[in-house]
């Protein structure tokens, strides 16, 4: 069952230009991961499909009912603003005291439930977006870089709990991400984008595909390695060979 | 009961307090305060208009302020940081506001009262404005408190649950506007933006969540207002000003108790 379809996506701000003729869909359960370099329009895509930026063509369609759960890159809480984890959970939807203490639980944060939000961690934060995402059981999990400012044990500690949830939920998840030696080994599907959908399809045919070895090169050895050594491609490489 | 001035002055400074607090609370945490000075500031040269047109005072500085605030919320981010285009549009309202007053001749005009607030003149007329006018701003942020509240800690969580926070911008927008509009006459636009950041910064050191420290402000700006008046009748000071002192005060001793019981002194 498809959840959200892209057809023909372009984004433009002003002249410029940042997603052109993007076609994506996300089917139920799955775990789909965007990658891209800065100013890839990574986030555009994002922003597109929760509806905060309008399209200058094409249109993204979401199944009727769709229930999304997102998880913001940042989330900045202005030291002025008291708020305890309780109160952040139910910030959009009510749910009873039970239910934000399971949803911690599963996030991996239980016994934050009293703690105030400008006390927390940067891990305990991000997995307090995750267990609120996550409350009101949604059909998929929106995260725009929720890793960023983790050291790499947190976010890989952070992405199996995103494995944990789809396993147990079911709920399918879409995921921008930088960290790609982490990201690889965990999605079903990699899009490569950079402005428009440079390839995609699973993590070895996207990490062996010469458009993603064009935009990330061969310098993030810890990606390809993961999948293939690096005998068989055809790229320039003299300036090594003169080392 | 009305009958008394000091009745009338006091019930309308409780007017204004209630609803300068929540909206206070959501100025500090969006840190738009500089928003609500050009807003206020802006108020004065409605005030002129609506003197050279015979307008109410009241409904001139409505129409200007929310030209104002629409203006400064369409205009930003495009090209000027936001503090340069409120500076830019705050001072040069307020010296618009105050030649446009000069040409007013024939009518002796007060300008201190416009400046500085004339609490101790409100009418019954003025009470019912104020009070409908924090009624109504009341109203309008406990209804859209959550999605306030969402819209102001994260624009694309507003988006992903189903609203658009650009809507939300706008009914804070239209508040301030209201509570600029009823103020005038009890804190003078110069004074404004106090009474709405005051109260709710005081609160903060007190509160543990956004609504407590709307309702602690909303006590905190009242009990200004009653104190401020009261001082003010008993030193003969000027009304406005010496409600701000007030609640000033009880900012800085909540702030000074509230550090040193975190910093465990």
């Amino acid at each position: 069952m498809t959840l959200i379809t892209v057809e023909k996506l372009s984004v433009r701000y002003g002249a410029n230009t940042v997603l052109q003729n993007v076609d994506m869909a996300i089917e139920a359960g799955e775990i789909v991961t965007i990658v891209g370099p800065n100013g890839s329009g990574k986030t555009s895509l994002l922003r597109a499909i929760i509806g905060a930026t309008n399209p200058s063509a094409g249109h993204v369609s979401r199944k009727p009912g769709l229930k999304i759960g997102y998880v913001p890159q940042k989330l900045h809480v202005d030291p002025t603003l008291p708020i305890s984890v309780a109160r952040f959970m139910r910030l959009t939807h009510r749910v009873s005291k039970d239910d934000c203490a399971a949803a911690l639980a599963a996030a991996g944060v239980p016994d934050l439930l009293k703690r105030q939000m400008s006390q927390l961690s940067g891990g305990q934060f991000q997995r307090v977006l995750l267990a609120r995402a996550l409350i009101n059981r949604p059909d998929i999990l929106l995260l725009d870089e929720a890793t960023q400012g983790l050291d790499q044990r947190g976010s890989a500690s952070f992405y199996q709990q995103i494995e944990a949830v789809r396993q147990e939920t079911g709920c399918a998840i879409l995921m921008i991400s930088h960290e790609l030696h982490v990201v690889m080994s965990a999605s079903d599907r990699v899009i490569c984008l950079n402005g428009h959908v440079c390839c995609e399809g699973s993590p070895a045919v996207v990490a062996s595909a010469p458009e993603y070895r064009a935009l990330f090169g061969t310098g993030t050895g810890g990606a390809l390695a993961l999948y293939r050594h690096e005998h068989d491609h055809n790229h320039d490489h003299s300036h090594e060979a003169a080392e | 009961m009305l009958d008394d001035f000091m009745t009338r002055a006091t019930l309308a400074g409780i007017g204004v307090a209630i609803a300068a607090a929540p909206l206070g609370c959501f100025v500090v945490w969006r840190r738009m305060a500089y928003f609500g000075d050009a807003t206020a500031h802006a108020a004065i040269l409605g005030v002129a208009l609506s003197l050279a047109f015979q307008m109410s005072v009241f409904l001139g500085a409505l129409v200007v302020a929310l030209i104002m605030a629409l203006a400064v919320t369409l205009l930003s981010g495009r090209g000027y940081a936001m503090d340069t285009l409120l500076g830019v549009m705050a001072h040069s309202s307020l010296a618009f506001g105050l030649v446009a007053v000069s040409f007013l001749s024939g009518i002796r005009i007060d300008l201190m009262a416009y400046l500085f607030g004339d609490i101790l003149s409100v009418s019954r007329t003025d009470l019912v404005v104020i009070w409908g006018g924090a009624a109504l701003v009341v109203a309008l942020i406990v209804w859209r408190w959550s999605q306030l509240l969402t819209a102001t800690l994260n624009e694309e969580l507003a988006y992903a649950t189903g609203f658009d926070p650009k809507r939300e911008q706008l009914i804070l927008t239209l508040s301030l506007a209201v509570t600029v509009a009823v103020a005038i006459k009890v804190v003078g636009v110069l004074l404004i933006a106090a009474m709405l950041i005051i109260p709710a910064a005081a609160a903060r050191s007190l509160a543990r969540s956004p609504e407590t420290m709307a309702l602690i402000a909303a006590a905190i700006g009242a009990f200004s207002a009653v104190a401020g008046l009261r001082s003010a009748y008993v030193f003969d000071t000027p009304a406005g000003p010496s409600i701000v002192c007030v609640a000033a005060v009880l900012f800085a001793g909540f702030s000074l108790t509230g550090w040193r019981s975190r910093s465990g002194v």
